[in-house]
């Protein structure tokens, strides 16, 4: 196991597609998260009143993860389809026959970089985003705080390995990327907002992870944090998993 | 040793490979031949467990290829040129590949000299030709310093000095010991350095023997003549028990004819000749012809009876 993983972290760090994707992920996440607080900053003597009672200043320096997801789900994507458009996977499989083997190390690969990438993300928004919201800010030290900030990076991290698991569904990036993008940034918002698809869409892993990065959860959805943690998790291991039982049964 | 045992490859209702049965020998190299779409590449990569066999088995040494611990040591294999990520340099390409087998990174710097590539190491393979690419696929096939190695029509794209210095390679490789196993579609290549011949068509075994038994039996000699009297040269051959035909071209042709003899029957006759040579059959149409029935996709139009005219005699025709 550990030479495979050891093979997978020297792929994924050399090749540039890795930096722009994560560098991408951090700067929109970061940078619109900012751009958000700040407007909330300014803005907030004309919000509404209902507004200014769901206000949730964690949450709205978390702003930029629905763009900057976009980039962590390319990077995902492309540690798998980029072996298949290239041909490189016959040369992988033939190094590491063992696919089990093969897709636990790319997991763990991708796990352990996406976590450190998510941390960082989380942290830096948060503490940028409450600087910005001025007297509307929260401490980290506040009830439910702590737990959004590290929610928003374990959600950015599962996001990551459901996006592997779609990966070896799919194996060609375009199809991959076509399924994983207007599902998150349009499919999942749009049957959110229509009534009765509502009760279906709330179980999608966005809106679960909202739950998990938000300090006051969201009273449309039927269940709380913890609850969004593991319904996360369920969409990223299952994922995973018919991701591998494809790639076990099929040629290369 | 590889063995292969009622190998069988179906993809829907096409039967890819069928019921494939061979031993490859050690230490030697042996040519995978068969026209395309004859099932070679479908097999190599079943012999690397990359695709699943419909049915049968092969072992390696007794074992199946997912059960070899670091299999790069066992078998190096090229299957196409530039399966490589575009962004990434040869000698990266080669060091995750090393790295997932424990072989030491020393030994990426001396394949990548063995192949000639040092000087473009630190560059992206995007922008290797094909033949560079090509040397970047047997640098990583000798990476594990492995006794078998398998080469998927290795001169493919190459420039004549990239063909001689591939034969080179592959002979020395067996001189060494190894085992080299190397498909190709072309008899006249795998004449000048295979030693033993597997021939498949349309998935199923046509031959498997030793090449200078498949030259014994496939190379036809025969002597080829021109004369403006047939008729009586004929006549004079047919009573020395010799039969001509005719080839198509306006020359005659006798099968295992003595030249010397013809020579002498001619002159006896008063028989003028414009030709008499000695010719052998070419492996190459051996091969066609043994692999005529399996040949996947035929063409429509045979064969031209009369070479076509150079070039430029045809324009007073066309005006």
């Amino acid at each position: 196991m550990f030479p495979a993983l050891l093979s997978e972290w020297i792929k994924v760090k050399t090749v540039r597609s890795t930096f722009i994707t994560l560098l991408l992920t951090f700067v929109v996440t970061v940078g619109l998260g900012a751009l958000v607080s700040a407007l909330f900053a300014a803005n907030f003597n004309h919000t509404s009143a209902a507004d200014r009672a769901t206000f949730d200043a964690t949450s709205v320096s978390f702003s930029g993860i629905g763009l900057g997801q976009l980039a962590l789900i390319v990077f995902s994507v492309l540690v798998v389809t980029s072996e298949y458009s290239s041909g490189m996977i016959r040369a992988t499989l033939a190094a590491v026959p063992q696919r089990l083997t093969l897709l636990l190390a790319k997991v763990v690969t991708v796990l352990g970089l996406v976590a450190v990438i998510s941390l960082l993300t989380a942290f830096v928004s948060f503490f940028l985003g409450q600087a910005l919201l001025g007297s509307h800010r929260v401490s980290i030290s506040d009830p439910g705080v702590t737990r959004a900030v590290f929610g928003m990076a374990i959600y950015m991290t599962l996001l990551a390995l459901l996006s592997v698991g779609v990966a070896f569904m799919v194996r060609r990036p375009i199809p991959a990327l076509a399924i994983l993008m207007p599902f998150f940034f349009l499919i999942s918002p749009i049957l959110n907002a229509v009534p009765k698809v509502k009760n279906v869409a709330h179980y999608f892993p966005d809106v679960a992870g909202r739950q998990l990065f938000s300090v006051r959860a969201s009273s449309d959805v039927p269940y709380g944090p913890l609850a969004g943690f593991f319904i996360v998790l369920a969409w990223a291991v299952a994922c995973i998993g018919i991701g591998y039982l494809l790639f076990k049964r099929r040629d290369a | 040793m590889i063995e292969v045992n009622e190998l069988t490859k179906r993809y829907g209702d096409k039967l890819a490979v069928d019921h494939l049965s061979f031993t490859i020998p050690q230490g030697v190299v042996t040519g995978f031949l068969g026209p395309n779409g004859a099932g070679k590449s479908t097999t190599m990569r079943m012999l690397l467990d990359l695709d699943r066999p419909t049915s049968g088995t092969v072992r390696i040494d007794g074992k199946h290829y997912g059960e070899l611990r670091e299999p790069l040591k066992y078998i190096g294999a090229l299957l196409e040129a530039k399966a490589v990520h575009p962004g990434r340099t040869a000698h990266n390409h080669l060091r995750w590949m090393a790295a997932s087998n424990r072989i030491p990174a020393q030994r990426v710097d001396e394949v990548l000299a063995l192949v000639g590539l040092t000087a473009v190491a630190k560059k992206r393979s995007g922008g290797f030709s094909l033949g560079m690419g090509q040397r970047l696929g047997i640098a990583a096939a000798l990476l594990g310093d492995p006794k078998i190695l398998m080469f998927d029509e290795p001169v493919n794209g190459l420039d004549p000095e990239g063909i001689v210095w591939v034969r080179n390679l592959m002979k020395s490789l067996a001189a060494e010991g190894r085992t080299v196993f190397v498909s190709s579609h072309l008899m006249s290549e795998m004449a000048l350095t295979a030693e033993h011949l597997i021939v498949i068509g349309r998935g199923r075994l046509l031959a498997n023997l030793p090449m200078n038994e498949f030259i014994d039996q496939n190379s036809r000699s025969f002597v080829r003549l021109r004369t403006p009297q047939p008729e009586q040269l004929l006549d004079a051959l047919s009573r020395e028990g010799m039969t001509a035909s005719l080839d198509g071209n306006g020359a005659w042709e006798v099968e295992n004819g003595d030249m010397a003899r013809i020579g002498d029957l001619a002159a006896a006759n008063g028989v003028t000749l414009h030709e008499l040579s000695p010719q052998r059959a070419s492996l190459e149409e051996a091969f066609m012809r043994m692999t005529a029935e399996a040949v996947e996709y035929h063409t429509e139009t045979p064969a031209p009876e009369n070479p076509p005219a150079a070039w430029g005699e045809n324009w007073k025709k066309e005006s």
